[in-house]
């Protein structure tokens, strides 16, 4: 087990040095650091002395991969934008944003809130579909089946942003339920949590209970449902003992690998009803366009996206005694 | 009017470059027989029709809205070389000139014959806060606006008589095409239509354009003389822009396939049919890509074009242009980033496909490997990229919505669904609340949204062959 925790961990190596080249490439390659300063800086009127001072404010006054001018070989490495800006995210550090503010303190204290939605939201929309799915799974066939798969349907054809808006408006403006917008510290902060939570489930509930009810459906068709039925089990024994447990492992395909990513939180949600989680703070630097902020979370994701892939080969053993990790 | 200038954008050729390259190619597939079979289960299907119906209308919409021109402007004396205006029109343009020509001050609510705000106006009695008349909307009224309900009335009666016309039109089509098919007489035809019974699912076809036109045609009609959406903070007429926005909404949907699927079928084909060490090279590409989340891939890329459109003003000769590469660009990306599922899919396919004995035996004639994959695993890998591009049109319509609202869709010139989203969502929180743009928008993208979830449901059912 720990043997093949570290061949996983060797395997991610690679990955992410992947997603760190393709960044720098996207952000130090494909233009260079006077366009995005002539970006930042307004593309008329500015002079060269703007430019570079703008540069070496950030440290990308440094060549990209190779610097000639320094005195050692180590710095001659190590003294590049190449190894500044992307290889010391691999020990955490990712700079400061354009505010000035150190982006790993701000991702620490953005890490809660972000996760404060994120969870319920995941727990609460698994819990939910899953149950639906297995009661369209067992009127399979019927009206109401049919039904509650076009109602699927049309919830899934309803843009996230609909959803936001409109459950905003009405719960939070016109009914005065909950809250339009904030946070809180503490126990203060359920008020300003459910309603986003709530919006977030309905969004979700559509598209996921039409996969789940999929994957119960292509279980309750093989040959070991009927022989279950024919030993005269009863219907809700076939059901959970059988079909649900075995209909685990596509569901854990799909669900573990995004457990990691809930740390991102929903960037829609977060940014509408102004959560100070790491979703708005991803909208805001794209917006303001902080390109060190949005390296950041681009390495981020994709770090905690590769945890979730071994997550999930580790919760596989957990419900299927057959998988071995060797 | 004569001597317009066609100016033809890269997003009209690409959009329809597609179209025509999709219909030529469902024309070569009638040859291959399990694909035969395909489309003859889909035209089975009721939903398949009737969607297929409401699509086909999107689409000539937007293909209206892809035929680009200029005008000329008003020479000085006629021996000068005639100049023409920067001004990018479409074909839809001139179709709904009145709905693009007729501005107002600011919102009005939908067929309101007064503007939504309070302005001040002079009367003899001093000064004082008055709803004004619209310029445009309910203006053929006169002084009669109590009248307008009626007005309204009639219009509609109008329209809907019209559409009964033409439903009724479409229905004697297709009785005399049922009648020349097959040997039965009128009230035979008539009774299968009704149970649904041809082989053709005529029944979802004209019941959906039924509802087409009895919903399109009301509104067709009276947006000739009121706002039937209402009017924008800028006054602009809202039906106008959800019309304008279809064509973005479709250039992201299907532009996007031309940077997949290239790719897609390339390296996942190549990957699963050569292993070793080109199937590794190309495994880590896509785990790569996949591993980041596509949104902040996507926002990173687009922010890296933003920042090379606007340093080079030069390489674009119109704000049209500008917009217009915008847009590719962002189809490019969002190409970019969404590949790697169809080519995992393709690779495990072909892993699988390869090991049969028919490609087994081709292999042992002798036939050169470029041969066995274009005449023995593309055909058999083809139901599993109409399946995967058909399901994926509208995430991809869907995506435009939250990337514009991020800030990082396409331009803010261009019309679309994000961005009249994006636009009105304050306007809710206005007194009185301004909802009629966001309607607006939700129903037309709910529309186009649902029809291709549920086009891309039947085509899976159709083709998939384990179905």
């Amino acid at each position: 087990m720990t043997a093949y925790l570290l061949r996983r961990l060797l395997y991610a190596f690679p990955i992410l040095i992947g997603v760190n080249l393709v960044t720098f490439a996207l952000f130090f390659v494909v233009n260079t650091p006077d366009d995005m300063a002539r970006m930042q800086l307004g593309i008329k009127h500015v002079t060269p002395e703007a430019i570079a001072l703008w540069k070496t404010e950030r440290g990308y006054d440094r060549p990209l991969f190779w610097n000639s001018a320094a005195p050692t070989l180590a710095t001659r490495v190590s003294d590049t934008i190449f190894f500044q800006k992307s290889a010391r995210m691999f020990v955490g550090d990712f700079g400061a944003a354009e505010d000035g503010r150190d982006i790993r303190r701000e991702i620490a204290a953005r890490a809660l809130p972000s996760l404060a939605i994120a969870l319920p939201t995941f727990l609460l929309g698994l819990g939910l579909s899953i149950t639906l799915a297995l009661f369209l799974t067992f009127f399979r066939g019927t009206r109401l089946d049919f039904w509650g798969v076009a109602l699927c349907v049309a919830m899934m054809s309803v843009s996230s942003l609909f959803y936001i808006i409109g459950g905003q408006y009405l719960v939070a403006k016109l009914w005065r339920l909950t809250p339009i917008s904030g946070f809180g510290d503490g126990m203060d902060a359920w008020r300003f949590l459910i309603l986003p939570v709530v919006i977030g489930v309905i969004g979700g509930l559509g598209a996921s209970t039409r996969w789940y009810r999929a994957i119960f459906l292509e279980e309750a068709g093989r040959d070991y449902v009927r022989t279950a039925r024919a030993r005269g089990l009863s219907e809700a024994r076939v059901f959970f003992r059988h079909i649900l447990k075995n209909a685990m492992i596509p569901i854990l395909t799909g669900v573990v690998a995004i457990i990691p990513l809930l740390f991102l939180g929903a960037l829609l949600t977060e940014s509408f009803f102004g959560i100070p989680g790491l979703g708005s703070y991803t909208i805001d630097a794209i917006q303001a366009q902080d390109f060190a902020v949005v390296r950041a979370m681009v390495f981020i994701g994709a770090a905690l996206y590769i945890v979730g892939l071994i997550l999930t080969d580790l919760s596989y053993t957990l419900v299927d005694p057959r998988i071995r990790l060797s | 009017m004569m001597n317009l200038q066609p100016v033809l954008l890269w997003s009209d050729l690409l959009l329809w470059l597609i179209v025509l390259a999709a219909a030529a190619l469902a024309l070569v597939s009638l040859r291959s027989a399990p694909l035969r079979l395909g489309w003859r289960r889909l035209g089975e299907r009721n939903v398949a029709t009737a969607t297929g119906v409401w699509l086909l209308a999107f689409l000539a919409l937007g293909l209206a809205d892809s035929l680009h021109y200029r005008l000329p402007l008003p020479a000085g004396d006629a021996a000068a070389e005639t100049r023409y205006g920067v001004e990018v029109f479409s074909v839809l343009d001139a179709l709904a000139a009145p709905l693009r020509e007729q501005h107002e001050k600011s919102y009005s609510a939908p067929l309101a014959t007064r503007l939504a705000m309070m302005e001040s106006a002079e009367t003899p009695a001093g000064t004082v806060r008055v709803y004004p008349r619209l310029r445009h909307g309910g203006a053929h009224l006169g002084d009669n606006e109590s009248g307008r309900d009626a007005d309204v009335l009639v219009r509609l009666a109008a329209a809907l008589a019209l559409a009964a016309l033409c439903w009724l039109s479409a229905l004697a089509f297709v009785l005399w095409c049922l009648w020349r098919a097959g040997k039965r007489n009128l009230r035979q035809n008539l009774a299968a239509l009704w149970r649904g019974e041809t082989a053709f699912a005529w029944r979802g076809a004209l019941l959906a354009l039924a509802a087409l036109l009895f919903t399109l045609l009301p509104l067709f009609l009276l947006a000739g003389s009121y706002h039937v959406f209402g009017t924008d903070k800028v006054g602009q007429d809202v039906f106008y822009q959800v019309l304008k926005s279809v064509r973005t909404a479709l250039i992201i949907g299907l532009v996007t396939t031309l940077v997949t699927l290239p790719l897609a079928l390339g390296l996942g084909v190549v990957a699963g049919y050569f292993r070793g060490w080109v199937d590794d090279a190309i495994q880590y590409l896509y785990t790569v890509l996949h591993s980041i989340p596509g949104v902040l891939l996507i926002a990173a890329a687009v922010l890296m074009m933003q920042v090379m459109i606007d340093t080079h003003p030069h390489w674009f000769s119109t704000a049209a242009e500008r917009a217009d590469a915008r847009l590719l660009a962002l189809c490019a990306i969002l190409g970019m980033t969404s590949w790697t599922g169809l080519a995992r899919l393709l690779r495990g396919e072909t892993l699988k496909l390869r090991e049969l004995e028919y490609v087994l035996a081709a292999r042992a004639f002798g036939v050169s490997s470029g041969r066995i994959l274009l005449r023995h695993i593309l055909p058999n890998l083809s139901h599993i990229v109409v399946i995967t591009l058909v399901m994926d049109f509208s995430g991809l319509v869907l995506a435009e919505a939250v990337l514009s609202y991020v800030g990082i869709g396409v331009d803010p010139t261009m019309t679309s669904f994000g961005g009249m989203i994006n636009n009105a969502r304050m306007e809710l929180s206005r007194e009185p609340a301004v909802w009629w743009s966001l309607a607006a928008a939700f129903v037309f993208m709910f529309a186009l949204v649902l029809s291709a979830n549920l086009f891309a449901d039947a085509v899976r059912e159709a083709f998939d062959p384990r179905g």
